[in-house]
């Protein structure tokens, strides 16, 4: 279906049996009594860029924290590469997350933030600072190593959070609602920046968002939440060749799938419980 | 106007010291028209000559009472900052031995300097460890706040780079809590002169040892008004220049990152 979407090499390097993460029946009870996710059964593999979308309260997060390895689940089991969480570490197989909001510490300089794993992991100074640079560079901030977070603009400071998950050459990307509180514009740009990063960088993506545009835009493949309980409710193949620029967001089929995709979320809501 | 007046900074400390003047002008003006004598209001001028003339006296006492301020404002720091870390270490720990620590603070040091002073033997360290204990709760309640204000999702991304104990705490838990820690600061330094001179009070310590406290008493007992007034004098002018100090430290160490002042101005 959407093979032909994805770079030729990545569905070479990755044996096709093997998918990055895997939910096997995943669900999420929170030990005060909610019910964050029913079973979910969700397969994605290399390369792919998949957005969970739903309204808030469907457990996106509890999901990606799932994937993260931040949250057991309560019943059923996640695989990464095809074995536990042991499997994400070392050469292709790491992983990392982005918040919504930035998360920057405030007292280091942007430099310093985004050197944060490699501090953690012991990589020597002299060593990280290129990688530092070069990951800066990637999220168009080449030159701002030396300023402080509050200096920067919110959009700026998303893009030095994204800097820092890139730093470690991650195969596995999760992010969370990450442009959620920035303006529409600054939110545009940031995906248009994204997408071409997630090309060239041959990622693995999963991305939450409860925007529409954004998730089309975005993906590869849309899976569609619903809420009471949360629980997957659809997927969608979002068939559009990469890479993909703004002139996507103008286009009939961009508009057919937003329509789609809003049509699933109201039969969505419908079906769930109506108390909202 | 003209455009110095119009400057924040120059605006910051000339509006306090004009009101200063001001005071000390009517003051003066007051205390000379209704012709108060020196033995209920001393003027303003006398508390001056008294503070040149008595000099020698009064700095002694300066130094005995600051002693005792510094020494009891360095013991809070150290023992709050480490019952802060202790108590961060479990909730057990924290809620067994917190209430103990609101108990020293409720408890007025007035009513528990008699027993320290009757079992320590050496007058200085009896009068620290009563300011220690004035100074301390602001230290331990505002670290504790501190270490345990981290960002969660700062927090989670420790946790998923694999981040040890001692990574977590050194590069996460304590810059946070910095902020925290000089707002208590600010608070403890006060206290520990007000410590300082309370104990001093009750103590009522003369001779070599004598500090600022035991010259207003003297100086009540003797109806000499204007030293009282000057040693009074000192201990305020003392207390604003600790503040100030702290200020100071805490713009220098927070200055470049922090939103100053943020936290713990209410
Ligand atoms: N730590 C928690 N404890 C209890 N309930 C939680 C917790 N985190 C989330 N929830 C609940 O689980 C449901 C799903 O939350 P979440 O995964 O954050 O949804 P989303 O990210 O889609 O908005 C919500 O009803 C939320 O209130
Ligand atoms: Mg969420």
């Amino acid at each position: 279906m959407n093979a032909t979407a994805l770079p030729e090499q990545l569905a070479a390097e990755a044996p096709p049996g093997i998918p990055v993460v895997q939910a096997l029946a995943a669900e999420k009870v929170y030990p005060n009594g909610t019910r964050a996710l029913d079973p979910v059964d969700l397969s994605i593999r290399a390369g792919e860029f998949v957005t969970l979308l739903g309204p808030s309260g469907c457990g996106k997060s509890t999901l990606l924290k799932m994937v993260a390895g931040l949250l057991q689940p309560s019943y059923g089991r996640l695989r990464w590469w095809g074995g536990g969480f042991d499997e994400v570490r070392g050469e292709g197989r790491r992983l990392d997350f982005v918040f919504q909001d930035a998360t920057l510490m405030p007292w280091a300089r942007v430099d310093r933030n985004v050197r944060l794993p490699l501090d953690l992991a012991g990589v020597a100074p002299g060593a990280a600072q290129p990688r530092v640079d070069s990951a800066l560079d990637l999220v168009g901030l080449k030159g701002f190593g030396r300023h402080y977070p509050r200096e920067l603009s919110g959009g700026m400071q998303m893009r030095v959070s994204i800097a820092r998950a890139l730093v470690n050459e991650p195969d596995l990307l999760l992010m969370d609602e990450p442009f959620g509180a920035l303006d529409e514009i600054t939110r545009n740009r940031l995906d248009a920046d994204l997408i071409r990063l997630w090309w060239a960088r041959k990622l693995t993506v999963i991305f939450v968002t409860h925007s529409i545009y954004e998730a089309v835009f975005l993906s590869t493949r849309v899976v569609v939440m619903a809420a009471r309980p949360g629980r997957v409710f659809r997927e969608v193949v979002i068939d559009e060749p990469h890479p993909r620029t703004d002139a996507f967001r103008v286009t009939q089929s961009f508009a057919r799938y937003c329509r789609e995709l809003t049509e699933l979320l109201m039969e969505a809501s419908a079906a769930g419980d109506t108390s909202a | 106007m003209t455009p110095l007046a119009r400057n924040p900074k120059f605006a910051r400390i000339a509006a306090p010291l004009m009101v200063g003047v001001l005071v000390i002008v009517v003051w003066h003006a007051l205390v000379t028209l209704l012709k108060v004598p020196q033995y209920l209001v001393p003027g303003p001028v006398s508390v001056a000559r008294t503070l040149v003339t008595d000099w020698g006296l009064l700095s002694s006492s300066l130094l005995v009472t600051l002693k005792i301020t510094f020494l009891a404002f360095a013991c809070a720091v150290v023992l709050g900052t480490t019952i802060a870390f202790l108590f961060v270490q479990s909730r057990w720990i924290e809620v067994s031995f917190f209430p103990y620590a609101v108990l020293m603070q409720v408890t007025p040091v007035v009513a528990i300097a008699p027993l320290i002073i009757i079992w320590v033997k050496n007058p200085t360290i009896a009068l620290t460890i009563c300011a220690t204990l004035v100074a301390l709760f602001p230290i331990i309640s505002n670290t504790t706040l501190g270490l345990r204000s981290v960002n969660p999702g700062l927090l989670s991304l420790f946790r998923m780079n694999r981040a040890t104990r001692m990574q977590t705490l050194l590069r996460l838990r304590i810059p946070s809590a910095l902020p925290y820690f000089f707002g208590g600061l600010r608070i403890s330094s006060g206290l520990a002169l007000i410590g300082a001179v309370v104990a001093e009070f009750v103590a009522g310590t003369g001779g070599t040892g004598a500090g600022l406290a035991y010259q207003i008493l003297q100086a009540g007992f003797q109806l000499n008004i204007p030293r009282l007034f000057a040693a009074l004098l000192l201990i305020t002018v003392t207390g604003v220049l600790l503040f100030a100090l702290m200020v100071w430290l805490s713009r220098l160490f927070l200055g470049t990152w922090h939103d100053s002042e943020m936290v713990q101005e209410g």
